[in-house]
């Protein structure tokens, strides 16, 4: 099995070797490692993304906006994820966006998760209408597709910033609050004459 | 009184850096101290007459265990090198985590000895291997045999039965990556499994000569003199394979550097020292005249070196015999002041080393600092606008701004890594091919291409912005906001210009783990001495923590 240490190295140099600059290798490694340490194909794909790259030609979006699409060639998913991640605070602003032609998704998924870490919020991203994602402040990565292979080309990514609320009800959190009450003991008087700031007539 | 840390202006400058000395900050120091209440145990010693088969030591404390599994290996004399090319290998080591099985011994057979090319598994925390000094071993194993200690002026000139050509850790070839073990308490200290398999080594390097020399002439044969094996450390060689790692860890750099910094500036704010801290000070910096005046190598470089630092180390112990009062206010700041006006820079690391001996109340809690999670601060702040980088710029790198790159002495070399062995290695790039593989070690150099970049750029860009157009300085962006937060994390020396000394960038490094009587064999390797002094296994309950200033060969 190899290390992560080895898998980031390798993935660090390979990308120098393919083009990018040293900084964005650096993060390539990153994220690889990230997906590998998830149990995704982080290897694999960009494997094959390196080979077809020497191949075909894929679009650079260095500024994100709302809606982005490449009606040529598909995005890099590594200069996407990039920009992606150094434009976060910029796009967190934004609710939802969107990226039509996107090469290799699962890459650019790597940084997206990256980037809910940064802004602490949780990231929902839909792949193709049917492929759910849910980037959990770069902890874990679950989808609704985990034993299907992730495609080489997604036609749309929906990514929407999720606010930090809760997924739960009201009443369910009360349900639950009411039957942890029940490990609390009722004082007696005495005791609550001592308790602290017992006595006090002043507000300050 | 208050003591400002020194400036990284003039710390980190690679002269300086190249004169630390080891201290007990030191990793192997550390490593002793916090190991010293752990069970020792022989496990295995499945050696035929010649040395050669199977031993496994470990350490033990509850249900946590290290075990050292060795493979002794007969070679050729031929085939023995210290060069890293070598395939083949006196004897081979692993670390591994917790008791190994017969299976995992058979595993580890196949594989450790091949170092490079085997593969190991995250059951293995470090991995090493190491030649036998044919000269000292063969001498102790034949002087034994007859019933004889071996000749300990023959045995100083060496100082060690075996040296290591190399240490591997976290994660190389499928060795454990350090996040699954990070959490463990007696490893909260940089490179402390490092330093274990090296101690443990060096037990084995013991055991196995007594064992030649017994089955040599079983009926005549006597065993090392325990203050003998204590005064025989581990020789280690080591190239340019450890210059890169103090510039790909900078806040780690930062973390070991700036322990030492502000263990000197609590030192340098003692208003009144107690006399028993003096003379524990004043003692070792005595005693420890025995380690310079033992201090052999051929090289010039280091000879002029060791030199100056005899001299100016006897002239300090004058002005203190003669001229200096203890009793006075802010002692160590005094001699701090005096070192510097009068000392060159090898003599005031070596007296900055010894001045923290007496001091454990302020050195034990840095030692838990000198740790780092690197990736909290990988992530560039890209919300942060072009002048606040400028700005950094020009706080932090002061004299790299100077540096004019244009000239061909100022960039004259380039770091790259060989294809034959993986390691980095540094180039003439007016005369050597391959330049345009340069590894991103030129930090200089990029941080003033990053600067004119800057100054050229409108101030209320975004780093998100600058960095769409200018991607290729990303790696210094993200360096520059490090310096920031940590301010001994850069080197700050030209790493690329034509009176580099590497030998400095592995001085640095070799000091923190505590490595003694460097000796450079060129401007690119050196050899080096651990644990020479240092207490046997079976003394680590009780012993001399000023172990290293009393070596008696």
């Amino acid at each position: 099995m190899k290390s992560l240490s080895e898998i980031e190295t390798t993935v660090k140099r390979a990308s120098k070797a393919t083009g990018y600059s040293w900084g964005v290798s650096e993060e390539t490694g990153k994220s690889i490692r990230l997906l590998e340490l998830f149990s995704l194909p982080g290897i694999k794909h960009l494997n094959e993304y390196f080979n077809e790259k020497n191949k075909s030609k894929f679009e650079n979006l260095n500024l994100i906006g709302e809606n982005n699409s490449s009606s040529k060639n598909p995005y890099c998913p590594i200069t996407l994820g990039v920009s992606f991640l150094d434009q976060i605070n910029v796009l967190e602003n934004l609710k939802k966006i969107e990226f039509k032609n996107v090469a290799y998704p699962i890459i650019f998924i790597s940084f997206i998760s990256r980037s809910s870490e940064i802004i602490g919020k949780k990231i929902y991203l839909k792949m193709d209408e049917k492929k759910k994602i849910l980037l959990n402040l770069n902890v874990n990565i679950s989808s609704n597709f985990i034993e299907q292979e992730f495609p080489k080309l997604a036609n749309t990514i929906e990514v929407n910033l999720l606010e930090n609320e809760d997924n739960f009800t009201d009443d369910e959190w009360n349900n639950l609050y009411k039957l942890s009450e029940e490990t609390f003991v009722e004082e007696s008087d005495s005791l609550k004459e001592g308790a602290a700031g017992a006595g006090l007539t002043d507000n300050d | 009184m208050k003591v400002e840390l020194r400036d990284p202006n003039k710390i980190m400058k690679l002269s300086r850096l190249g004169s630390f000395h080891q201290s007990k900050l030191s990793f192997l120091r550390s490593f002793l101290n916090e190991f010293k209440e752990w069970e020792y145990k022989r496990d295995l010693f499945n050696l035929n007459e010649n040395g050669f088969g199977e031993a496994v030591y470990s350490f033990k404390k509850n249900k946590r265990v290290y075990s050292l599994v060795c493979f002794a290996n007969d070679i050729k004399d031929e085939e023995r090198s210290d060069r890293v090319i070598a395939t083949k290998w006196d004897a081979a080591f692993t670390l591994h985590d917790g008791v190994p099985t017969k299976k995992d011994i058979e595993r580890l057979k196949n594989e450790v000895p091949k170092q490079e090319v085997g593969r190991l598994s995250y059951k293995e925390l470090t991995l090493s291997r190491a030649n036998k000094s044919v000269r000292i071993y063969n001498h102790v194993v034949e002087s034994l045999s007859k019933g004889q200690q071996p000749d300990l002026n023959l045995l100083s000139k060496v100082g060690y039965l075996y040296r290591t050509t190399a240490v591997y850790g976290s994660g190389k070839f499928g060795l454990a990556d350090r996040f699954r073990i990070k959490n463990r308490e007696e490893i909260n200290g940089p490179f402390r499994l490092e330093m274990m398999l090296v101690y443990l080594v060096r037990q084995f390097t013991f055991d196995q000569v007594n064992h030649v020399a017994y089955y040599k002439n079983p009926k005549k044969a006597v065993k090392l003199d325990d203050n003998i094996c204590k005064n025989l450390g581990i020789g280690n060689s080591t190239g340019l394979g450890m210059a890169p790692f103090i510039v790909n860890h900078p806040t780690l750099l930062n973390n070991w550097v700036l322990s030492r910094e502000k263990a000197l500036k609590k030192i340098r704010e003692i208003k009144d020292v107690e006399s028993q801290d003096s003379d524990l000070f004043i003692d070792c910096v005595k005693k420890s005249l025995k380690n310079i005046t033992s201090w052999n190598t051929d090289s010039e470089y280091q000879q002029k070196k060791i030199s100056s630092l005899l001299m100016d180390v006897e002239k300090f112990l004058n002005f203190i015999d003669k001229d200096f009062n203890f009793k006075s206010e802010y002692p160590f700041e005094k001699i701090y002041q005096w070192l510097e006006e009068n000392t060159c820079e090898e003599c005031i690391e070596y007296i900055v080393s010894i001045m923290m001996e007496p001091y454990n109340d302020i050195i034990n809690p840095l030692v838990k600092e000198m740790s780092s999670d690197e990736e909290k601060y990988f992530n560039i702040p890209t919300y942060r606008k072009v002048d606040e980088l400028r700005n950094i710029i020009e706080a932090k790198y002061p004299n790299i701004l100077d540096i004019n790159f244009e000239e061909k002495e100022n960039n004259k070399n380039f770091w790259f890594i060989s294809k034959n062995k993986e390691e980095p290695r540094l180039a003439d790039r007016f005369e050597e091919h391959g330049s345009e593989l340069e590894q991103p070690l030129a930090i200089a150099r990029d941080i003033k291409k990053l600067y004119d970049k800057l100054l050229v750029s409108k101030n209320s860009l975004t780093i998100a912005e600058f960095l769409t157009s200018n991607s290729e300085l990303r790696h210094v962006v993200r360096r520059a906001f490090i310096v920031e937060k940590f301010p001994y994390s850069e080197i700050q020396d030209n790493t690329i210009g034509k009176d580099l000394m590497p030998i400095d960038m592995l001085r640095l490094k070799l000091s923190f783990f505590g490595a003694l009587k460097f000796d450079p064999r060129s401007d690119k390797w050196l050899r080096i001495c651990m644990f020479q002094g240092a207490p046997l296994p079976n003394e680590l309950k009780s012993y001399d923590e000023q172990w290293v200033y009393k070596t008696n060969i």
